[in-house]
């Protein structure tokens, strides 16, 4: 039985707004993150974001550590690549101590990052994908980065907190065998871009979910200070690698990728593209590697040998200053930026001449594309958010540090 | 470049620059705390500088010194590839001008610095905390907040009485009043 | 198993307790639902996925609604803003439910030892298994997983209605 309007029983529909509270835990955001939406029928009117559910007060804990036992907090930022945070911060604590670290070392970093920069773009991509229902493409990807991590884990001892760096270098040289597990490695995750890359990229349902949602314009980004695939999916082809070559950047070949649109598809195809490239920057790098140490010599900054320290004074008494008081970093400050996979990753180091920091500054790569969510989707569907956020890689370990 | 910069600066606002430090690859300028709103506004339109992007703004709190805060703006060129960092010192319980208007993102790293450090940004919008909770008490990145001091969970406000930093002085939630269903384990 | 070929063609019976079979039957089927917040979640993907294949243990499906859920997985670090969230899933599960604190952050806070994080998410919602490692690797869990089902084998029925116990 239908009622018209004449009957007593009518009612308007209500017309207000839907309020719909997404997150901190829902399954659609693989993070804790709360956005809490207006809808208009399922279009979205009004957004606000909520950060702060992963606030674990790495800066705090930096002020109470030295410098080198802050390491192990800065593997859990960008907890994806691990090892790109690393180098990021004992570079800028090296650059505040004025020193340059031997070729062989700047080469480890080098590759490690890029190591680090495929594994963490897989989990981008993998995670986003099956957000969308690609759960075999999920699969497929979340396994290549298995191969990279036995790499790491093999150079490092840990398949996630690295923590290779130390200030002065790098904690360990490579094994025996190195370019041939990196090359195996690499082999399986072209095969499993390759199984993805068929699976997604002209596949129809993918394609209509990510093109052209999402959208935000080069002007934006670059007010919103976007860095990293995000930033180049708008066209802006910046990149700390190429405008401020760190380590031996300026050694290798490699392209980098832009899209037009700014949309989710553009800043999908700049990872798998990424991915390519790194892989390709690793093994020229493999190539290049110099021989030699990979960390400096001088014991007021790098642990000395085991040797030295157990035979002689001196050397005991160095190993003494640095793992009690840590290294001797002077008094000033710096800012360092990598181009870690998400974006710029910058530390603003601060010393009061101690050897505990005054300050540690982490720029969180991701916040900048996070806040700017209500921007990317007002005036498009409920379901866009889904894709959106897939795409900025929103790591809660350095949005809320 | 960076005498560009501060020629330029000087031209918009007399007397802005306080200072000025070269280090390759790292050029800084203490700004004038009146004229910082000005100062940003015009390394962001001026033709010739274009710091379109903000890529940091944090602060560092110097406690003990006179002007207590040093709020800290890391700017880039993305045409000129070139990093500026700007500081500003504020006493504490002054404010200073927000930025918000000129760059967007300032507007969530005003909210941080707000929510670690207290310092207050004249004209922000909507300046709430961000990364803590509304009715966290006090700004633990001030070096004066102590570690360890946990706060009570929200949904109840009973501030635990402390004097120091005692070694733990976390209260768990049944010695606090909290009704807390512990379901009974099996014991094997 | 071979009990059906000694019971083919007779109408046999074999007796156990309601308890094993309950338990068996639980310990088979756990629907989890992964509550992550932080870097464990890494590692977690590993296990949920083809690689190391949480599945063989019965335990593959995640729930993304408490009410579903036998297990509550909490990976990764709790703070104080996350906390009341964290209760407000536990109590929307349904008994009888089971809690794994995955990783040293949910367990005692691990590396964070400040203002922020919680030491430990015992101090929000009691918890069944403990699973060390920052983060665990994919081995540790499945120990976890084995550990958790051993429990909820020998569960008895006194711990699902009290009222039972004879006094």
């Amino acid at each position: 039985m239908s009622v018209t309007k004449k009957d007593p029983e009518y009612k308007e529909l209500p017309s207000d707004l839907v309020e719909i509270q997404l997150g901190p835990s829902h399954p659609a955001m693989h993070g804790i993150i709360k956005l809490d939406t207006r809808l208009s029928g399922e279009t979205i009117v009004d957004m606000t974001v909520g950060i702060g559910y992963l606030h674990r007060a790495f800066e705090k804990m930096c002020e109470h550590r030295n410098w080198n036992q802050n390491i192990v907090f800065t593997d859990r930022l960008n907890y994806c690549s691990a090892p790109a945070n690393n180098a990021a911060y004992v570079s800028a604590v090296e650059k505040l101590c004025g020193i340059e670290i031997p070729e062989r070392g700047q080469w480890q970093r080098l590759i490690v990052t890029e190591l680090a920069r495929v594994a963490d773009h897989l989990v981008c991509v993998a995670a986003s994908v099956m957000e969308l229902g690609a759960f075999s493409a999920y699969l497929y990807l979340v396994q290549g980065r298995e191969f990279i991590w036995f790499v790491l884990d093999k150079l490092c001892g840990s398949r996630l907190t690295t923590s290779m760096s130390r200030v002065g270098g790098q904690a360990y040289d490579f094994y025996d065998g190195f370019e041939k597990d990196v090359a195996e490695a690499f082999a399986e995750v072209r095969t499993r871009l390759e199984d993805a890359h068929v699976m997604l990229t002209r596949n129809r349902i993918f394609y209509d979910r990510m093109r052209d949602t999402g959208v935000i314009s080069q002007e934006d980004a670059i007010d919103w200070g976007f860095t990293g695939p995000a930033l180049r999916s708008t066209g802006v082809d910046y990149d700390v690698r190429k405008a401020k070559p760190h380590w031996t950047y300026d050694q290798v070949e490699f392209e980098v990728p832009t899209g037009d649109r700014g949309d989710n598809y553009d800043r999908f195809l700049i990872r798998l593209e990424e991915m390519e490239q790194a892989m390709r920057i690793v093994e020229q790098a493999l190539g290049k590697i110099p021989e030699g140490e990979v960390h400096v010599d001088d014991y007021k900054i790098f642990l000395p040998p085991k040797k030295e320290t157990y035979n002689h004074i001196e050397g005991l008494i160095h190993h003494f200053e640095i793992v009690m008081h840590g290294p001797a970093v002077p008094k000033g400050e710096a800012y360092f930026a990598i181009e870690s996979p998400n974006g710029e990753h910058g530390y603003y180091v601060v010393s009061d001449g101690t050897g505990t920091p005054y300050r540690v500054r982490a720029r969180p790569t991701c916040l900048p594309m996070t806040m700017a969510i209500p921007l990317m989707v007002k005036g498009s569907m409920l379901a866009d958010i889904v894709p959106t956020f897939g795409s900025i890689n929103m790591i809660g370990g350095e949005l809320e540090r | 470049m960076l005498k560009k910069v501060v020629a330029e600066l000087n031209k918009a606002a007399k007397d802005c620059v306080l200072e000025e430090i070269e280090v390759p690859d790292d050029d800084r300028l203490r700004i004038d705390r009146k004229h910082i709103k000005k100062a940003c506004q015009t390394l962001k339109n001026a033709a010739d500088l274009d710091f379109k992007m903000l890529t940091d703004l944090t602060c560092v709190d110097y406690m003990g010194e006179d002007e207590r805060f040093e709020v800290v703006y890391q700017l880039y060129s993305l045409s000129k590839n070139y990093r500026l960092r700007l500081k500003v010192r504020v006493p504490e319980g002054e404010k200073v001008d927000t930025v918000s208007d000129v760059w967007a993102i300032a507007n969530a790293l005003e909210r941080e610095v707000w929510d670690m450090f207290g310092v207050e940004f004249a004209g922000h919008p909507n300046l709430t905390r961000i990364l803590l909770y509304d009715q966290f008490e006090g700004h633990p990145l001030r070096k004066d907040y102590p570690l360890k001091k946990h706060q009570p969970i929200v949904p109840l406000r009973t501030p635990i009485e402390t004097e120091d930093d005692p070694p733990y002085n976390w209260t768990p939630f049944e010695k606090r009043g909290r009704k807390h269903p512990v379901r009974k384990l099996h014991v094997d | 198993m071979g009990i059906e070929k000694a019971l083919a063609g007779k109408e046999g019976f074999f007796t156990t307790t309601l308890e094993s079979v309950l338990g068996w039957a639980r310990k088979f089927s756990l629907f989890q639902y992964p509550f992550v917040t932080a870097c464990c979640g890494m590692e977690f993907m590993s296990v949920m996925n083809s690689h190391y294949d949480l599945s063989r243990f019965g335990a593959e499906i995640p729930r993304f609604t408490p009410r579903q859920s036998d297990v509550l997985f909490v990976v990764g670090t709790v703070n104080h803003k996350i906390a009341p969230v964290l209760k407000t899933v536990y109590d929307q599960m349904a008994d009888p439910k089971w809690v794994v604190a995955f990783g040293a952050c949910a367990s005692t806070g691990g590396v964070y030892d400040n203002y922020a994080a919680i030491p430990g998410i015992d101090h929000v919602v009691p918890v069944d298994i403990y699973i060390s490692g920052c983060p665990p690797r994919p081995e540790s869990v499945m120990k976890g997983l084995l550990m958790l089902q051993d429990k909820i084998a020998k569960r008895t029925l006194i711990d699902d209605y009290p009222e039972l116990k004879v006094q």
